[in-house]
């Protein structure tokens, strides 16, 4: 690769998947019309889903899930010690995910309801940073291809990587975009990054917040608009549960 | 200006043949909001019976047509370690219908800030240039408080202003453009009871303000105010979401991106529209944030209102359309922030000392 008439090497890179549904990393392989040149920058090690080689060599490590397994996180320690940047993929591997759903009952119960008493070592869901150290984070339920092509770059040119400090408000009133909550509904848009083009309040969804809280968050006042509008606590509190990814705020109600 | 009556038929019979054939936009009803009443935007519109003639007011202003929310500025091509940049100014013809006293004013703000100033945009100027503008004056919502800016009447920056008079529309026509495109329609000279119906109509206009601010000597009253503990007050209360400024008509601040193609070859330089409200817009390289405070930004975005940039030789950009106090969920609106501000320090009883007597 030749850029701005330096040779440069292609990304040596692996993709790793733990508890989650592997949705994110399946966005690697779509949006055709630049897959050829995203697949360009990469020399791609390890990454089950487009390749069978298992290459333990690479800088870059992708890693998409959460951890809920004892094993999972030797394999995760393993990968941090090989990797020079460890991208923390998608909102389970950022916040913990849906899979964090169980840490709100006894483990014992969750064990009894999926595997039926079947005898499995499992533990409350943990983002990938309560691990090993996370050097970028990729948001989103699933991650938006467009983001991922931009960081890569960001990465294989040196320049710099970053995300939307924002909220997804920003992105909505740009779509002209009909408020939810003129609708009477909630929506979780004014407290979560943008960078996804508002794509669940544009199909008149409300945002959950699966990009994670937005920086310097007013939790106190929106717990306070959504009060003064007689929109229910409790559905906010599940919405804001349903990702983990705002548990820091948890206790920001006043 | 050439001053013109048309029939409401014949009215329609006009647009639609505008519509018909030109990139159009126009109001339209997009929701129904909680309340019951509905909620409009400026949405493109193919035949007349799409517009909503009698709408109140968009959720969002005109602002996006001259300044869009993201604008490619130039691409950059990388070749034999060279590059080469590439501008388009490209800015395909559009109508746009309904345009109320203040959107048309905002227009004319953005004028004053984009083309005169010491570095005037091609970008702005090629998008202003090619557009017809059709204005129509409404009764004002209980919230509008443009009679308080004097931005409830224009006498520029349209090419057809259209006041409703009942049965007629009264139309000034300033454009060569917008009286050659009527001489296809049945248009009238004024009568004298034409006349009277405006007259009528504008003075019923100018006396249903409900809202109304004082706004005279809030420059000054700014400077004295920079410290007051109203702004954190209503910093508070702000989730610096931006959306003030993205509904706002006037608020034409931005950020430069920059961002490579995929395949290396190239690069493009974007303008994105960014909000001072944002909790970044004053971070500056190495990282420090000049206005790390929410009431620090919320301050500077009703200074920048409210008191005037050099930028924009000083004047108020606020047009009193409301549509930033509509949109903000944790309701902060210019009217209660400015008699907040005005109030505090008006009825202040701690250190009055009694003004110089009268000589």
């Amino acid at each position: 690769m030749n850029h701005l008439g330096f040779e440069m090497e292609k990304v040596k890179i692996g993709s790793f998947d733990f508890t989650c549904c592997e949705g994110c990393q399946l966005q690697l392989a779509n949006k055709e019309s630049t897959l050829p040149d995203f697949l360009a920058l990469l020399d791609i090690r390890n990454f089950r889903e487009i390749s069978s080689e298992r290459l333990d060599d690479y800088d870059i490590a992708l890693v998409e899930g959460s951890i809920t397994r004892p094993d999972e996180i030797e394999r995760l320690k393993a990968i941090r010690a090989k990797a020079k940047v460890l991208i923390a993929f998608g909102t389970c591997a950022c916040f913990g995910g849906v899979n964090s759903l169980k840490n709100r009952i006894p483990q014992e119960e969750a064990i009894r309801e999926v595997y039926d008493n079947k005898a499995v070592e499992t533990m409350p869901s943990m983002k990938i940073s309560d691990v090993v150290q996370v050097d970028h984070s990729i948001p989103g339920c699933p991650v938006s291809k467009d983001e991922v092509e931009q960081i890569l770059v960001g990465i294989v040119t040196r320049s710099q990587v970053s995300l939307p400090t924002y909220p997804v408000c920003v992105d909505c009133k740009q779509q002209l975009n009909t408020c939810l909550f003129d609708l009477g509904e909630l929506c979780l848009g004014p407290i979560t990054r943008a960078g996804c083009n508002a794509v669940c309040t544009t199909g008149k969804s409300a945002c959950l917040g699966c990009r994670g809280p937005a920086e310097e968050l007013n939790m106190p006042a929106f717990f306070e608009l959504v009060k003064d509008r007689a929109l229910s606590l409790d559905d906010l509190h599940e919405m804001l549960a349903f990702y983990n990814a705002f548990e820091p705020f948890a206790t920001d109600e006043t | 200006m050439i001053y013109k009556v048309i029939s409401k038929g014949e009215f329609k019979a006009f647009i639609d043949a505008l519509v018909q054939n030109n990139s159009s936009f126009g109001p339209r009803k997009v929701d129904t909001g909680s309340n019951g009443k509905p909620i409009y935007q400026f949405m493109p519109v193919k035949s007349v019976d799409e517009i909503d003639f009698d709408y109140t007011v968009t959720h969002s202003s005109a602002k996006h047509f001259f300044l869009p929310y993201r604008d490619e500025l130039s691409h950059f091509n990388f070749s034999d370690g060279n590059w080469e940049q590439e501008i388009r100014y490209e800015a395909p013809p559009i109508i746009l219908i309904g345009l109320r006293p203040c959107d048309i004013n905002a227009v004319n703000i953005l004028d004053d800030v984009m083309l005169h100033g010491a570095y005037p945009s091609p970008y702005y100027l090629a998008r202003r240039k090619n557009n017809f503008i059709i204005g129509m004056d409404h009764m004002p919502l209980p919230d509008c408080f443009c009679h308080s800016m004097n931005r409830h009447t224009v006498n520029h920056g349209f090419n057809l202003f259209c006041s409703d008079i009942g049965d007629s529309y009264y139309l000034s026509i300033n454009s060569s453009k917008a009286f050659n495109f009527l001489k296809e329609f049945k248009i009238e000279e004024p009568t004298y009871e034409d006349n009277c119906l405006l007259i009528e109509r504008r003075k019923n206009i100018k006396n249903s303000f409900e809202t109304k601010i004082e706004v005279s000597g809030l420059p000054c009253f700014l400077d004295i105010e920079f410290d007051s503990p109203i702004w954190q007050k209503w910093g508070d209360k702000c989730l610096s979401c931006g959306s003030c400024a993205m509904v706002c008509p006037t608020c034409y601040c931005y950020s430069v991106e920059e961002c490579f193609d995929i395949d290396l070859k190239g690069s493009t330089r974007q303008n994105h529209l960014y909000s001072c409200n944002l909790v970044d817009f004053a971070q500056v390289t190495g990282g420090h944030n000049f206005r790390p405070k929410t009431g620090d930004r919320l301050k500077y975005r009703y200074y920048h209102h409210y008191r005037g940039f050099a930028a924009n030789d000083n004047q108020q950009i606020c047009v009193g359309c409301n549509r930033c106090g509509r949109a903000c969920l944790a309701d902060i609106n210019p009217k209660d922030v400015i008699n907040d501000l005005r109030l505090e320090r008006e009825s202040c009883m701690i250190c009055v000392s009694p003004s110089p007597d009268k000589t």
